[in-house]
């Protein structure tokens, strides 16, 4: 018998985006209100099983086309990294600074050099999620 | 401020990170292990040389003062074991260059063995009981990873035991931090021994020093909670067992003396005693597991055990000798049982089996692992020219001033029993009648030597250079005798 998952399909597509997006409000939200890198990564990793649920492993890795350890690698990376700079202002380790910019359309906010930090940590749990339920779901 | 104490730990680490994005070149990914650990090593050096001259060397996370933010600690004692630690790990990878195998290379076994240094590292320098907890996780993680990696039947099934042993003793780990956090209120070291010194340890602290005393003991393998580690450490093969029985273990060791020294030490009569009763079963027992079997994997593996007992034996003494005895046999002790598993390794290569009974005349062909071995037995019986010599003197010295004879006897007798067991492979292996002609051999040794020859002329010279050796470890024994200097160091006050 043949599963018609068309209802599935359409809301998935549509609901995938809205994860997504609500998930990066929740990783710029962290520094004044409850969320981050951790909690964020974590919900663009269900929006990313959801669209695994309602389609297959191939139609993934085609619109993904890259290894998800690739991404938690370099998200470790960048997190160190932004340690690694402290020693070119002669702070110590892990020292972060912030600064009030003007941007476009946002007006006068704060950027701080955590959020880099964050988006490592966003990156790894994303990276780390999604290997793991690829591996489990890839082996027989 | 002093960017030099993190370098042990991120070196390592950030080399662990770029080995996660190339695994199928192995041999760029030997090159860039090679060139990481060559540079942790001479920051290792200069950290120690540092301390040396200028005291403890303590770095401020993110510019926020102690106790609010997480501090890194470098005193005598973590940089002495700090460089220890990289040398052993530097020649336990040049020994896996040869022997681990392809199938291993490729699913980022370089890549764990730098994450499993940088927790070992960062356990070593920490000042900080939470951040310790994280780095053992950091370490722990890495190590069951490696345990497991290949997939073989045993691996399997001892990986699960060493896994739910190491998952309930973190918890506990938690728990008892918890508790402390709930007493003293703060999870810096150096204020947690300052608040517990104001209160003079009450009887629910006391209670929490057990606790912690449990924790590490599951993780260094005191008597009675070892019993995980003959069977897990016999699963993996011989270049990862090298590295556990010469890091992991020591790491336990590590935390003992911390927190003994430093934190709980109001109260010796019931924990330094409790301590004390447990070490020296502790030696025994170890003595007792190398001399019962016959299989060289596990004689080695239960000499392990007496030698925590031996190092943890320091911390009862409580003087600056019996200090100064345990640290030098803490080196001695990571140095020559990596030394002694990476020959044994050879001679599995050789072989291709542990049990004493199927090897035999190994020394006809193989004159210098034959008698590399012999030096490496010696030497960890305690042999004046050689590492373990010294300590085992400071510690015997130590233990009489404090009027310990019972302990005293426990460990010369162990040392007889320990130089019987490694005695026992080295007459059966390489002398007695040939069992494998030339041909029957499984493979050579062929590059597998020359890092356990480093490892013993580190330890030919802890032994003869003692009196190079001596002033470190005396500072650092200092350090430890008197909490007030790390105290200072850290809070600055």
């Amino acid at each position: 018998m043949k599963v018609n998952d068309l209802i599935l399909q359409t809301v998935t597509t549509l609901l995938a985006f809205i994860i997504i997006i609500f998930s990066i409000y929740l990783f710029f939200a962290g520094h004044y209100t409850p969320g981050g890198g951790f909690i964020g990564g974590l919900m663009t990793s269900a929006a990313l099983v959801l669209l695994l649920l309602a389609f297959d492993q191939k139609t993934m890795n085609k619109v993904f086309p890259f290894n998800f350890l690739t991404v938690a690698a370099s998200g470790l990376l960048i997190s160190t990294l932004t340690g690694v700079g402290s020693f070119f202002f002669d702070v110590p380790f892990l020292t972060h600074t912030f600064d009030y910019v003007e941007l476009p359309i946002l007006g006068e906010t704060a950027l701080a050099s955590t959020l880099i930090f964050d988006l490592g940590v966003y990156l790894v749990v994303v990276g780390i999620a999604m290997t793991i339920i690829q591996t489990i779901g890839e082996s027989e | 401020m002093n960017n030099l104490v993190i370098l042990p730990i991120l070196i390592p680490l950030i080399t662990a990170t770029i080995l996660l994005l190339i695994p199928k070149r192995i041999m760029l990914q030997k090159v860039i292990s090679v060139v990481a650990l060559s540079l942790t090593t001479i920051a290792s050096i200069v950290l120690v040389h540092t301390v040396f001259n200028n005291g403890i060397q303590t770095l401020e996370l993110g510019s926020w003062r102690p106790p609010f933010g997480i501090v890194l600690v470098a005193d005598m004692f973590s940089s002495l074991l700090v460089l220890t630690g990289v040398i052993v790990s530097f020649m336990c990878i040049l020994f896996a260059f040869r022997s681990i195998g392809k199938e291993r290379e490729r699913y980022y076994y370089y890549a764990f063995t730098q994450f499993l240094i940088t927790g070992v590292m960062g356990a070593f320098l920490t000042g900080d009981m939470f951040n310790l907890f994280v780095f053992f996780e950091v370490m722990l993680m890495a190590s069951y990873a490696l345990i497991v990696l290949g997939g073989t039947r045993l691996q399997l099934r001892e990986s699960l035991k060493y896994v739910l042993v190491n998952v309930i003793s973190s918890a506990l780990f938690v728990i008892a931090l918890a508790y402390l956090y709930g007493v003293v209120g703060t999870l810096n070291m150096a204020d947690v021994s300052s608040r517990v010194a104001e209160s003079g340890q009450t009887g629910l602290l006391t209670v929490i020093a057990i606790l912690f005393l449990i924790v590490f003991g599951l993780k260094g393998g005191i008597f009675p909670l070892f019993f995980w580690l003959p069977g897990s450490y016999k699963a993996p093969p011989y270049a990862i067992t090298a590295l556990f029985g010469a890091l992991l273990t020591k790491v336990g060791v590590y935390a003992i003396y911390r927190t003994f020294t430093l934190i709980f030490y109001h109260e010796p009569q019931i924990t330094h005693q409790i301590i004390g009763i447990l070490a020296g079963i502790t030696i025994l027992i170890g003595a007792i597991g190398a001399i019962a079997y016959k299989d060289v994997k596990k004689i080695l593996i239960y000499n392990i055990v007496t030698a925590v007992g031996v190092i943890v034996y320091g911390v009862a003494i409580a003087t600056e000798t019996g200090y100064a005895g345990g640290i030098y046999y803490l080196v001695h002790d990571m140095v020559i049982k990596g030394a002694l598993f990476l020959l044994a390794g050879a001679m599995f290569a050789i072989t291709g089996t542990n049990k004493i009974q199927q090897m035999g005349g190994l020394i006809k062909r193989h004159p210098l692992l034959g008698w590399m071995f012999f030096v490496a037995s010696i030497a960890l019986a305690g042999i004046p020219p050689l590492s373990g010599f010294v300590g085992k003197v400071l510690l015997v010295q130590g233990g009489l001033e404090a009027e310990h004879y019972v302990f005293v006897g426990v460990m010369l007798f162990s040392s007889l029993l320990v130089l019987y067991s490694v005695m026992k492979i080295f007459m059966n292996c390489f002398f007695k009648a040939e069992v494998l002609s030339e041909k029957e051999e499984k493979g050579s040794t062929k590059g597998l030597v020359y890092p356990a020859v480093i490892l013993l002329a580190i330890s030919a010279f802890l032994g003869l250079g003692a009196e190079v050796i001596y002033p470190y470890v005396w500072q650092a024994a200092e350090t430890l005798m008197d909490p007030s200097i790390y105290i200072q160091a850290v809070l600055k006050e």
